[in-house]
């Protein structure tokens, strides 16, 4: 059996946080962005992470690229940890993984052109191109993503916000990337032009075999790309199981929740179907709750889950929830 | 007689490239009570209706066509006609409550100043009164928390207090712009629970505004779906969602992927949509389209079809149906 691409253990992203008036000695205070998350994620698969805002998920991927300071063992192919590597010997890894942004026009430098853009990666990472190389493969690679040849000098500022993603698309891609991690790729997108990214990145993955990390706040659009998806909640993993497990089967009552919460754009069901309410507020993150950071909203709670904190097993469908199950009928509003 | 009745209005912004038509030529009424969905993307000119409406344009904005609001026309409405039906009988919220708070005021003050401006309550008699709202709201121990900054809440819970201050002298009519865009699912939620209870018991009508498909289906009871400034296709949200009859309305529910739905898949609408500073002529879609033909150069009417059901495109219903 071949390693995992990835292989992620406790990996904690730990931010430090000090209050406006702080004396200089003043201890501060510990923001667990991402608090102990372990998984694999196989060659060739797509693993959908979700959660609310503030639940990790883009420190979690940044903390695996180490773009913030992080924690605990990245193992990349099985073999080379990223969180022990030399800044060269982690330069060497970084071409294999590249990342597109959110929001699609800040992520691009508004003073270079399209070509200067998608061939920066190629400057940095394959020194031993020529500039007639670079070209041909900025070249076919615009046309991949379906821009057009003539627009190679110009600046972002003159695209969409779908062309500017398939400029950072194309600009991920260029390096032939072994993973590629998309930080809420579609989500500042039009419903219109959400479908037509998407499609891309699928056929992309197809063609050039791509692992991927997709992060996501929604839903529906995690489940038309992924394989599998993780469940992230103030920093600790909920639920991972594969796609159809997770959506038809969810065993974890915040999962159960947030897919209820989903609005469906069909009527009949909409009307028909019935939230799972999470009560109050986000918990501040500086003092989580004791325990399972769900407790304070959960409708399963009880004494025992401020004392202990669920821990995920490692079979296909990792529930970490000391009270797994389906949905109970007196949990639905 | 409808209590808002938009009839052939377009707003133009004049700008250095030239005039930008955001709407064109639209007619809209809604009755008493009624919940109204208003569908688009960025730049259909969803959000330009509202504040057409409301007398918000932006200052090289201009306006055509008529709004009568009680059988009142209120687009050429003296500023003072207008400042009093806003608040007591129109309302209106926003996407982001965080900047459409005063930050340096406490949330008392503002809610307040609303009933003392608008029904001349004495200050103490005002904040009674936001409290009760704040309390209907279901914002926890509102009498404490009406003394806070709009910093100290969180996104959803400030959007709890947006609406409260909407509803404060109990519009006829409240008009909502994206209200749960930057919240979180579950939250969005409850916010949408909450305005879907508010609406039945004050028996408001209500606008809502949003890109959401989802959002639409659950709250409203009529849709306009809007596309480059116009309207494409207009009805009760059961028969337009179950048989689309404009091909943009059609393949807008295609590209929303489902999440009840075991794959989830979504079927993309090809092209981008349109520059409105230079907008295809005719049918807006037509560049988009698959049914687009040569007879699309010139915009089709609004025509009414099957039950209080429109939708403005020459191919034939049972075409696009199909």
């Amino acid at each position: 059996m071949t390693a995992p691409l990835l292989s992620v253990r406790d990996l904690r992203v730990t931010f430090p946080i000090s209050r406006a008036g702080d004396m200089p000695w003043t201890p501060p205070r510990l923001l667990h962005a991402v608090n102990g998350v372990s998984f694999d994620l196989p060659h060739g698969e797509t693993l959908g992470i979700v959660g609310e805002s503030g639940c990790g998920k883009s420190s979690l991927a940044r903390g695996l690229i180490r773009m913030v300071p992080s924690s605990g063992k990245v193992l990349w192919n099985g073999d080379t940890d990223l969180l022990g590597l030399s800044p060269r010997a982690m330069l060497k890894v970084r071409a294999q993984i590249q990342m597109v942004f959110q929001d699609p026009l800040a992520s691009l430098n508004p003073r270079m052109t399209l070509g200067q853009i998608i061939g920066e990666p190629l400057r940095t990472h394959r020194p031993d191109f020529s500039a007639k190389n670079r070209r041909q493969a900025v070249a076919a690679m615009m046309e991949r993503v379906g821009l057009l040849p003539q627009m190679i000098n110009r600046y972002p500022h003159e695209f969409s916000g779908g062309q500017c993603q398939r400029i950072g698309i194309a600009r991920a891609l260029v390096i032939k990337p072994r993973l590629l991690i998309c930080d809420e790729p579609v989500s500042a997108l039009d419903v219109s032009i959400q479908a037509q990214v998407i499609d891309l990145l699928k056929d992309l993955q197809r063609e050039m075999g791509l692992t991927m990390i997709f992060i996501a706040h929604d839903l529906s659009v995690v489940k038309t790309i992924s394989d599998r998806v993780m469940v992230l909640y103030l920093g600790r993993m909920m639920e991972m199981a594969p796609k159809h497990a997770l959506y038809a089967d969810p065993q974890h009552p915040y999962t159960q929740a947030l897919l209820s919460a989903v609005p469906i754009p069909d009527p009949v069901a909409e009307r028909a179907k019935r939230v799972i309410p999470v009560e109050g507020d986000l918990p501040s993150p500086l003092a989580p709750p004791s325990g399972c950071v769900f407790r304070t909203r959960c409708p399963r709670a009880a004494p025992a889950c401020a004392k202990e904190i669920p821990q995920a097993g490692d079979e296909a469908h990792r529930v970490a929830c000391l009270f797994p199950g389906p949905v109970r009928a007196a949990e639905r509003a | 007689m409808a209590l808002l009745d938009i009839d052939d209005l377009s707003v133009t912004f004049y700008t250095d490239d030239g005039p930008v038509h955001a709407v064109s030529d639209l007619d809209l009424s809604i009755d008493k009570g009624e919940t109204l969905g208003i569908v688009g993307e960025s730049g259909s000119g969803k959000s330009q209706t509202a504040f057409a409406i409301m007398g918000l344009l932006a200052g090289n904005g201009r306006t055509r066509g008529a709004v009568r609001f009680d059988g009142q026309d209120i687009l050429g409405a003296a500023p003072k006609v207008i400042n009093r039906l806003r608040a007591r009988r129109i309302a209106m919220i926003f996407q982001d409550p965080m900047t459409s708070l005063n930050p340096y005021m406490r949330i008392s003050d503002q809610m307040a100043e609303v009933l003392t401006l608008h029904e001349g309550l004495s200050k103490r008699d005002a904040v009674a009164r936001s409290v009760e709202m704040l309390d209907a709201v279901r914002i926890p121990s509102a009498r404490e928390r009406i003394s806070l900054y709009p910093h100290e809440f969180s996104g959803g819970m400030r959007q709890r207090v947006m609406i409260a201050m909407a509803l404060l002298c109990k519009p006829d009519l409240l008009i909502a712009d994206e209200p749960t865009t930057a919240l979180d699912v579950t939250v969005q939620a409850q916010i949408m629970d909450l305005l879907g209870d508010l609406q039945r018991d004050l028996g408001m009508a209500t606008i809502l505004i949003t890109h959401d498909l989802g959002v639409v289906a659950g709250f409203c009871d009529r849709v306009v779906v809007m596309y480059g400034g116009r309207v494409m296709e207009q009805g009760p949200v059961d028969p337009l969602f179950a048989r689309p009859a404009h091909p943009y309305t059609r393949g807008l529910l295609g590209a929303v992927p489902r999440v009840d739905d075991a794959d989830a898949r979504m079927v993309a609408i090809p092209g981008n949509p349109p520059d409105m500073a230079a907008p295809p002529e005719g049918c807006p879609f037509r560049p988009r389209c698959g049914f687009a033909g040569d007879d699309c150069r010139t915009m089709p009417p609004l025509v009414a079809f099957g039950e209080n059901r429109a939708r403005a495109c020459q191919r034939a219903v049972e075409r696009v149906t199909a």
